[in-house]
């Protein structure tokens, strides 16, 4: 080691610090972020459960995530159901480690879709399309999302839409299914709050 | 299991009807495009002759080496007799998909089968 290392020490280097300009960033965080963190944080929950149940075919899945997007847009609207929905998407493909992988964009792709029809069903009269209808043709959405863009990028033939009356079958069972769950939870909140 | 069909509305179950009736429709739409539609019998690589595959018939092909017998029936077709040696195209059997071709090569006599759509061919392509 030389002399000229020896005298840079510590007390050397911070003798004389710069002094860096004071930023400070200050996020505040709303009750309604709050809330909307909640729920999404439950949907990346449902998400994973969904990604460990074993299904014969790939790219049939319950969609069980999609139940607090319903509940979401049913108590609080289409914007944060669009964030839940949204943030669940980025949220659980960072933990299962699919992130920018081509099953993020594909469920990316169902999301959009599933909350552009959401947009237009959930103006519908309550009186006669219920929870189980939005469910419904969000599950539908979802799968044509998908598997458009799945035309277009991953495999551009017409071969894949054979796939598309299984993928249509699956989604009419699990639609159903999510939009029962749904509803029966939204009910029970809301008789939870009456009470 | 009444329970939950409190929870349906009068247009879930219209939506529901609906979207299974498009789901049993997609089944036929979606599946049916490797059905074949259409024999095509070449000699010497030109077209000889194409028949629906509708209804039964024999169509007695002339190639190089001599008669090759094609039988067609309803959605199916076969090389029933050709003179070649080793008879493969023969034992290929009946075929039905969209796709499937045998190839008579001694007698230079090909049986292909079409669908509705060209579908796309990686031996000619």
């Amino acid at each position: 080691m030389s002399d000229d290392t020896k005298f840079m020490t510590r007390s050397t280097i911070d003798a004389d610090p710069p002094v860096p300009p004071q930023v400070t960033a200050e996020l505040v965080v709303t009750p309604h972020d709050r809330q909307i963190a909640r729920l999404a944080a439950a949907a990346v929950g449902l998400a994973i459960i969904d990604a460990v149940i074993p299904l014969p075919l790939p790219g049939v899945k319950p969609g069980l995530a999609n139940i607090i997007t319903l509940l979401a847009l049913a108590r609080y609207g289409w914007r944060v159901a669009a964030w839940v929905s949204l943030l669940r998407v980025v949220a659980s493909a960072l933990v299962l480690g699919q992130f920018l992988a081509p099953g993020f964009f594909l469920s990316l792709a169902g999301a959009i879709a599933s909350l552009a029809v959401l947009g237009i069903v959930y103006r519908l009269p309550r009186r006669w399309f219920g929870l189980v209808s939005w469910s419904l043709c969000a599950s539908f959405a979802h799968i044509t999302g998908q598997i458009l863009l799945a035309r277009l990028w991953l495999v551009p033939h017409d071969g894949i839409f054979r796939l598309l009356p299984v993928f249509a079958l699956a989604a009419l069972l699990f639609g159903i299914l999510n939009g029962l769950v749904a509803a029966n939870i939204h009910a029970g909140i809301d008789s939870e709050r009456a009470r | 299991m009444t329970r939950w069909l409190i929870f349906f509305r009068p247009g879930d179950i219209v939506l529901i009807l609906l979207a299974a009736f498009c789901v049993v429709a997609s089944f036929p739409l979606f599946w049916s495009s490797g059905v074949g539609e259409r024999a095509v019998i070449r000699v010497d690589g030109e077209i000889f002759r194409e028949v629906a595959l509708d209804r039964a018939a024999t169509i007695v092909v002339r190639g190089a080496l001599g008669e090759t017998r094609i039988e067609i029936e309803k959605g199916r077709a076969r090389v029933a007799a050709d003179p070649g040696l080793r008879q493969y195209c023969v034992r290929q059997g009946w075929l039905s998909r969209a796709g499937a071709i045998a190839i008579c090569a001694p007698n230079r006599v090909s049986l292909s089968i079409v669908g509705r759509h060209e579908i796309y061919d990686s031996l000619n392509y």
